[in-house]
């Protein structure tokens, strides 16, 4: 794998391209399933976008500590997709620096081939929560200068 | 309280309880979300999605008459078996399915009030077992040209000048997003809405809790601007299954006796060439 991927979401990812068919959601189910429960303290950034309608409401918060970022995300349980997808994030980017976050590729996701069993079109939560992480990134970067 | 114009299309959540074992009853879930079904379901209930099992695989298009029939075959499925769908997001989907079923013939056919989320919050059981039923031998009708509307019928609807319902958000009506917030993969390369359009957004024909809202308030929903029921009326959205709730409501809530879902709907119109658009907040009522 040629991506520029921090080394736990390469891990994450190259073991979703050695799964086939139903396996992938098998374990994008298994990823959904150890989403953790809301920390006390969270407190979504004031940044976190309100959803309108249709659209699953997905709310984080991003620290920086000593140079790395953790991320925490609020999805809700009737969104186990999307829930997956936060917590591949979270296990694959937690303690990275805003760097190693601001060089993933955009579409890093299309070599877990999770496309051939959901549709290109249920990706799309994934982009939006890739875009998001970015963002917090690239602001975690400005406040350090 | 006034009833619905078909309540016989309509069960709540209790009836569904009562007939969780009836060999005559199928129970359908159908989600926007893929693995929701994976975590637990109504106990019997079999899944249909509608990314990967209803649409043809290959053009943009439903399942053929000979696919369908092998789909209801395979969930056990058969022409006199009451069909009751149910999913997430206040029925989406579900009612997609229902449209879908009524498209080839399927008779009896229930969608339950409020949906998976209703059944969660009453605390009534789930499960992740996976249930499999006998196959059945399936006889689909011909596709039910009336509930379904394409480009040209459209075309020809504005030209007549008969109402359109564009049930999307607000800003999509307008032509502020090309795209549903969150979709990029659903745009089209113009954004606004089909000329004389009214927008009334689905999500308004239900309450808080997911059910539908009661007659009345239905009927003032709709008739304030202009759907009424002596006309004849296209739906649309963006891939046609928010429309599909809208019709819903129309036909049988309401009892409307010509309604019509444009399943092409923006991702067809928005990306057709030489297709009239408008932008902006259009005609709020007429």
């Amino acid at each position: 794998m040629s991506l520029n991927l921090p080394p736990r979401l390469a891990e994450i990812v190259s073991d979703f391209a050695e799964c086939e068919g139903r396996e992938k959601l098998e374990l994008l189910l298994d990823y959904a399933r150890r989403f953790p429960p809301l920390p006390a303290d969270f407190n979504a950034d004031e940044q976190a976008e309100d959803v309108p309608e249709c659209m699953t409401p997905v709310r984080m918060s991003a620290k920086l500590v000593n140079g790395r970022l953790n991320f925490v995300f609020d999805v809700p349980a009737e969104s186990p997709t999307v829930r997956g997808y936060a917590m591949i994030i979270m296990e694959g980017l937690n303690n990275t620096t805003p760097e190693e976050v601001l060089s993933i590729p955009a579409e890093f996701y299309l070599q877990m081939g999770l496309q051939d069993v959901l549709t290109a079109q249920r990706l799309n939560g994934m982009a939006a929560i890739l875009a998001h992480v970015k963002r917090r990134a690239a602001e975690a970067l400005e406040k350090a200068d | 309280m006034a009833e619905y114009a078909h309540p016989e299309f309509l069960v709540e959540t209790e009836w569904v309880a009562q007939h969780l074992d009836d060999p005559n009853v199928r129970i359908v879930e159908s989600n926007e979300d893929a693995l929701l079904y994976d975590t637990g379901h109504i106990p019997g209930a079999v899944r249909v999605d509608w990314f990967t099992t209803l649409q043809h695989p290959v053009r943009r298009d439903f399942l053929t008459k000979e696919e369908f029939e092998a789909l209801c075959s395979s969930l056990g499925i058969s022409n006199d078996t009451t069909v009751v769908f149910y999913g997430d997001k206040s029925n989406w989907f579900a009612v997609y399915a229902f449209w879908l079923f009524e498209y080839y013939g399927h008779e009896k056919r229930k969608v339950m009030n409020g949906g998976r989320a209703r059944w969660v919050a009453e605390n009534r059981p789930l499960t992740t077992e996976v249930p499999s039923y006998p196959p059945t031998v399936y006889h689909a009708k011909e596709p039910d040209a009336s509930i379904r509307a394409f480009r040209d019928d459209v075309m020809r609807h504005i030209q007549e000048r008969l109402p359109l319902v564009d049930v999307r958000s607000p800003k999509e009506f307008s032509g502020e997003l090309l795209h549903m917030p969150g979709y990029p993969q659903e745009g089209a390369q113009r954004g606004g809405h089909i000329p004389g359009a009214v927008n009334i957004p689905w999500a308004q024909a239900v309450d808080e809790d997911g059910r539908f809202k009661s007659p009345e308030a239905l009927r003032e929903l709709y008739q304030s601007r202009g759907i009424t029921p002596d006309k004849d009326i296209i739906a649309y959205c963006r891939i046609g299954e928010r429309s599909s709730h809208t019709w819903f409501v129309l036909k049988y809530l309401l009892g409307y006796p010509k309604v019509r879902n444009y399943d092409g709907s923006w991702t067809e119109w928005g990306n057709l060439v030489g297709a009239p658009i408008e932008k902006g907040e259009g005609s709020s009522a007429s």
